[in-house]
């Protein structure tokens, strides 16, 4: 009964103005990404000289413009939004198991794996943010496994955090002790009662990590360090218009704002998420 | 207080000596040979030996690490592979920079960010409050590097009212004392190139400091809010004192330690901020020297950076907690 009054009160919150700006805003993207050969006008990459840097056009061809070497603002921005959502699911996904997995056994098991587990933790969170990310790259190149890798560097470390301290207090747990003498391995345990209690926590945390992973890849594709140059992103598109930023306002304008709209949305999606499923999250 | 100040400095040294353990360990794995980025490539062999024996690479990977490690706690970074000066030098001259840049956001976001924090916990749910709330919601989704092109394009560009990038206009000839413009500039009495300082100074500070000062209010106004709230603020309250007193000299005290915890965090997203920031406004300081010594493969010169920028990352949050231990005197007796 409670359960699905707590649905209610979320389907509720998704209706609200807040809620329901991220989730259209949301559906769009995702509908941008998956349909991108379709809804792009005209091929990402493209070049036409003759047509660099062309303003926008309410009627034209050209939609939101061109850019320096005349490829098609709108279609790179549309297959732009492919680059950034799976860069940013990955990262959080990668980041989520790497992290509830260390942050369970270290809870769990705790002893000398907790104290290996978390002086490594200590170690890495160390580095100011983003540092780690770009001496990754910068160290081993770039690429699309190197990046993900660079931006989950330390990303893992608030799902680890948040594990952590809930297996420390549900192994103490009376369901537990009673999984326990009846037998249950810890594998069983760990899958059937700790892990369903972290979900709605780890959801919570990874939808504020997807909006820093688009920010910090968009930011790492802006310095140069993000995937090659040749595929369309919104950080490289604003990287690409720094240089013509006095002629061609429109080079920076659109996919600045494309990165902006996403990450707003996704931030006032987990409000709503941390509001009505985790009042504890909720004093931070 | 010393011992616990000094059992908290001492914690510091195994972390940043895994930190070099781990910079290291990445120098190791980045793919190419090192030699390929000192010599032509017409190099002959006996070059590229004698070049390897030079920089020590022939040694085993222990010692490599060894002398590094030891170099490096004397501030030796090597020579940077691209300048041919000593990594320490070259962060030692851009280093002001870089400061200047980071306090003054600082500065500008507590300065604004404290007050309207208070401000907004002192009328929850008024006009301020949802205006703030909002405007918290925009600072955090805010790419900086789009902010900084939107106001070079407006202010720099549109408007033609301030300088697009760099530190200062050249040909001002202030003597260097400090290393901070604006300083040097009024030890030398020279108002002009305090005006051009700050000018320059105008853009990159807001792009910096936007974020901050929209953490600190959130911070700010949940803290104070927390501790209106509080016992302690009725009893306040009735004993008849007013809601000024009660707000600035009760809750906002109680409030500070949450808000100084989040500036010594926040002073790690400044410095990674800085690296875009310096960056987009052409900024002489190391975060720029960074990005141009990862251009050019300068591995030296991205190690001390990393190497600097860590420890400095360290040593704030270190001074932070001691901060707040002399502000709130139960943390050192937990």
């Amino acid at each position: 009964m409670a359960r699905s009054s707590k649905t209610r009160q979320l389907l509720q919150a998704l209706k609200s103005p807040k809620g329901a700006f991220s989730l259209v805003v949301i559906g769009l993207l995702l509908l941008a990404a998956a349909f991108a050969p379709l809804l792009a006008p005209f091929d990402p990459n493209r070049q036409d000289l003759m047509l660099a840097m062309m303003p926008p056009q309410l009627t034209g061809p050209h939609f939101l413009g061109t850019d320096h070497v005349g490829r098609d603002m709108m279609s790179r921005i549309i297959y732009g939004s492919r680059v950034s959502l799976l860069i940013a699911v990955a990262v959080v996904l990668f980041s989520g198991v790497v992290g509830v997995t260390l942050g369970v056994v270290s809870g769990y098991y705790g002893g000398r794996v907790d104290s290996a587990i978390q002086k490594f933790l200590e170690v890495v969170w160390a580095f100011p943010p983003l540092l780690l990310a770009i001496s990754i790259v910068a160290f081993l190149g770039q690429g699309l496994g190197i990046l993900i890798v660079a931006l989950a560097s330390q990303r893992w470390i608030p799902y680890c955090r948040l594990a952590r301290a809930e297996a420390l207090t549900l192994r103490e747990r009376e369901f537990v002790s009673a999984a326990r003498s009846l037998g249950a391995s810890d594998g069983r345990i760990l899958r059937t009662h700790i892990l369903p209690n972290l979900i709605q926590s780890a959801l919570i945390v990874a939808t504020f990590a997807m909006a820093t992973a688009i920010i910090a890849e968009s930011s790492l594709s802006f310095l140069g360090l993000g995937v090659p140059a040749s595929t369309p992103t919104w950080g490289g598109m604003l990287s690409d218009a720094r240089a013509y930023i006095s002629t061609s306002w429109w080079m920076a304008l659109f996919p600045g704002l494309c990165i902006f709209v996403t990450v707003l949305a996704i931030n006032l999606l987990g409000d709503v998420l941390r509001t009505h499923l985790d009042p504890r999250l909720n004093r931070a | 207080m010393l011992g616990y100040t000094l059992r908290r400095v001492a914690g510091t040294v195994p972390v940043l000596f895994m930190v070099s353990l781990l910079i290291f360990a990445l120098v190791q794995l980045a793919p190419g040979d090192p030699v390929d980025m000192l010599v032509s490539d017409e190099a002959t062999e006996e070059v590229r030996l004698a070049i390897r024996s030079a920089w020590g690479l022939d040694q085993p990977i222990y010692v490599q690490y060894l002398t590094f490690v030891k170099n490096a706690v004397m501030g030796d970074f090597g020579q940077s592979f691209r300048y041919r000066e000593p990594v320490m030098d070259l962060i030692l001259e851009r280093l002001p920079a870089s400061l200047e840049l980071a306090i003054y956001s600082t500065l500008v976001a507590v300065a604004i960010g404290l007050p309207l924090g208070v401000w907004a916990a002192s009328r929850p749910n008024s006009l301020v409050d949802t205006l703030g709330s909002i405007g918290g919601f925009f600072g955090i989704s805010l790419p900086n590097f789009w902010l900084g092109i939107l106001l070079i394009l407006l202010f720099a560009g549109t408007f033609n009212l301030l300088p697009s990038g760099g530190r200062e206009t050249w040909g001002l000839n202030v003597e260097r004392v400090t290393g901070f413009l604006t300083i040097d500039a009024i030890i030398a009495g020279r108002w002009d190139a305090l005006w051009d300082a700050l000018r320059h100074l105008t853009l990159p500070v807001i792009v910096l400091g936007t974020n901050m000062t929209g953490i600190i209010m959130q911070i700010t106004r949940a803290s104070v809010l927390e501790n209106l709230q509080e016992d302690y603020v009725m009893t306040a309250r009735a004993k008849g004192m007013s809601g000024r007193v009660v707000l600035w000299r009760h809750a906002f005290r109680n409030a500070l330690i949450a808000v100084i915890t989040i500036i010594g965090l926040e002073f790690g997203t400044l410095i990674s901020g800085a690296i875009i920031v310096e960056t987009v406004f052409a900024w002489p300081g190391i975060g720029y020297l960074l990005l141009q010594g990862i251009s050019f493969r300068d591995f030296p010169l991205i190690t001390g950076l990393v190497l600097v920028y860590t420890t400095l990352f360290v040593l704030i949050n270190l001074a932070i907690d001691m901060i707040y231990t002399v502000v709130d005197p139960r943390i050192r007796l937990g």
